[in-house]
């Protein structure tokens, strides 16, 4: 096996993988201040990358996605209000079972606009077949693309979440929702900020990797399920656990392709899963004391 | 400043809070004594707005605050520092208390909360010198000044405290309401529920006696503390003296 293969596997596991991340950051950022997984988080980002293809039609490859990553956001806002907002107290049960709700009426009204069909935005520089080289491996320049898109979302996040006064109200609430509605903070608005939050990181990131991936009404399910796998394995809550997950889970699955068939590539991110809330429910990177902290 | 009457509350079937009527004046310290599990901290709870009264008026400034939700109240400049600390753990002592600053932040401007912040740092030094550290890596007694502090940040006119001497040391508890003394002279009026009865007492104006989610006691402090049942109940041998 040569070199320059190897780095190929390499570059496309880190190009899925961090996908995977932005998805279970998206979970994260729900989890963390309400204590609910949000089984809708693919939805968002088949969302913004169909939206953006419809989008494109008309307008500008840029102004596409800004339109589409905007109108998901709302998307995000309007379930929120809709569906979870009102709700006093849910048990976690109830919670699985409305946003598994959610997710199926947003892919059935997918399959209604936009039908069966597999779409793609265009490349955002160059075409199929043009490839840049960079450190001996030739690779598209989409890869490109969503590395470094993805790359600032989660510093941009980071420091979101650490430097303004938006993101902090944030973290407080989901820290310790009771002292931070003390503070004046309404946690509400933070809850509808957070499926806001995690809308638009989907909907970006459906977007800059539709030119490799495709999308198609039903392609967010298998994305939440990897992103899901990712979260847990980074520990629930947990950003940077997310990514370096996110990074393992999509060159684990790469090189797999080395040693097994094709088919078997997506019971990786499941048996890891298991396999983990088995041997260490917390994750690999979550403590135990805040695994406790949280709801289940 | 704030008036409650005939105030009703309590969690699902259980009723807590029966017919319970008291007052607090501007600049006065009132404080609050009872058993454990007699309503005090529902009390705080229903008035902070976490909890919703079932029956009777919560007056605050005039308007009635009983419907309304804590982070409503709050912005009315009613503050409550809550039972057990309940600090942002993950969070460093400087972030908690600009959070605790929102609301300034939102009436005015960052300068309000930086500001604010001076403050605050000047009456709990030893928070300045932890400033970049996790809150939930304080000790107790830091955690209550923080737990103060951050409450202060929101420049209430009324301060309500909940237990602040709960599970720390003779020294620290001193040290804690000396402090409450200091805010008063500062022109800030506190409500302190406390089951340390005598060292709230010497500290309050005025206080309430509580048994079962009803008053069964008032007056004035020199009163209550020279009361025979108080001393019977609530002051008796069980109680460490912290305050001489
Ligand atoms: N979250 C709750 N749910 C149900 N009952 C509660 C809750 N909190 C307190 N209680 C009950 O309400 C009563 C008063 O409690 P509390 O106000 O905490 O007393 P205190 O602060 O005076 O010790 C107690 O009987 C207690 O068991
Ligand atoms: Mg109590």
């Amino acid at each position: 096996m040569d070199m320059e293969l190897l780095l190929l596997y390499l570059v496309a596991g880190v190009t899925y993988g961090i996908i995977y991340a932005i998805v279970a950051i998206g979970f994260n950022i729900i989890y963390n201040t309400t204590g609910i997984i949000n089984f809708a988080q693919g939805e968002f980002v088949m969302l913004g990358g169909m939206t953006a293809v419809t989008l494109n039609a008309f307008l500008p490859l840029p102004a596409a996605i800004v339109l589409a990553v905007i109108l998901t956001m709302a998307v995000g806002a309007l379930i929120e209000i809709i569906f979870i907002r009102w709700l006093v107290s849910p048990s976690v049960l109830r919670m699985i079972i409305i946003t598994i709700g959610i997710s199926i009426v947003v892919r059935e009204a997918a399959l209604h606009i936009w039908h069966e069909g597999v779409r793609a935005l265009p490349y955002f520089t160059g075409n199929e077949i043009t490839s840049v080289s960079l450190a001996g491996v030739r690779m598209s320049p989409q890869v490109l693309w969503v590395l470094g898109i993805c790359s600032v979302m989660v510093v941009a996040l980071n420091l979101f979440f650490h430097y303004t006064f938006l993101g902090r109200q944030m973290r407080a609430c989901a820290s310790n929702r009771e002292a931070a509605r003390l503070c004046g903070i309404s946690a509400k608005n933070m809850v509808t900020l957070s499926f806001v939050l995690s809308a638009g990181i989907g909907a970006l990131a459906g977007c800059v990797i539709s030119p490799i991936t495709y999308v198609q009404y039903d392609s967010g399910t298998g994305l939440a399920i990897k992103g899901f796998a990712v979260a847990i394995l980074g520990g629930l809550g947990n950003s940077m656990g997310a990514v370096a997950a996110g990074l393992l889970l999509g060159v684990l699955e790469s090189f797999s392709i080395m040693v097994m068939p094709t088919a078997y590539k997506d019971a990786i991110a499941i048996s890891i899963m298991l396999g983990v809330l088995f041997v260490r429910p917390s994750g690999l990177f979550g403590s135990r004391e805040a695994a406790k902290l949280k709801e289940f | 400043m704030l008036r409650i009457r005939n105030l009703e509350s309590g969690y699902g079937s259980l009723k807590v809070l029966r017919k319970l009527s008291m007052h607090v004046s501007p600049g006065e310290i009132v404080t609050i004594i009872g058993a454990n599990g007699a309503g005090k901290s529902t009390l705080l709870r229903t008035i902070s707005g976490q909890l919703r009264a079932r029956g009777g008026q919560i007056l605050f400034n005039g308007d009635e605050i009983g419907k309304l939700a804590p982070e409503k109240i709050v912005f009315m400049g009613c503050s409550l520092v809550p039972e057990g600390r309940q600090v942002f753990a993950t969070m460093t002592v400087k972030e908690n208390l600009i959070l605790g600053g929102y609301v300034q932040y939102r009436k005015k401007k960052m300068s309000a909360v930086e500001e604010g912040l001076e403050r605050v740092l000047g009456l709990f030094p030893i928070l300045r010198e932890r400033e970049g550290q996790l809150a939930g890596t304080l000790s107790g007694g830091e955690q209550q000044m923080l737990a103060i502090g951050r409450a202060l940040m929101a420049r209430p006119t009324l301060i309500m405290m909940d237990e602040p001497s709960m599970g720390l040391a003779p020294l620290i508890v001193k040290g804690i309401f000396q402090t409450i003394v200091r805010l008063r002279e500062e022109g800030n009026t506190v409500l302190l529920v406390e089951q340390n009865a005598r060292a709230a007492l010497k500290v309050a104006d005025r206080g309430y006696v509580i048994e079962t989610g009803k008053l069964v006691l008032e007056g004035k402090s020199e009163y209550l503390l020279g009361d025979s049942e108080v001393q019977r109940a609530y002051l008796g041998k069980g109680y460490t003296e912290i305050w001489e």
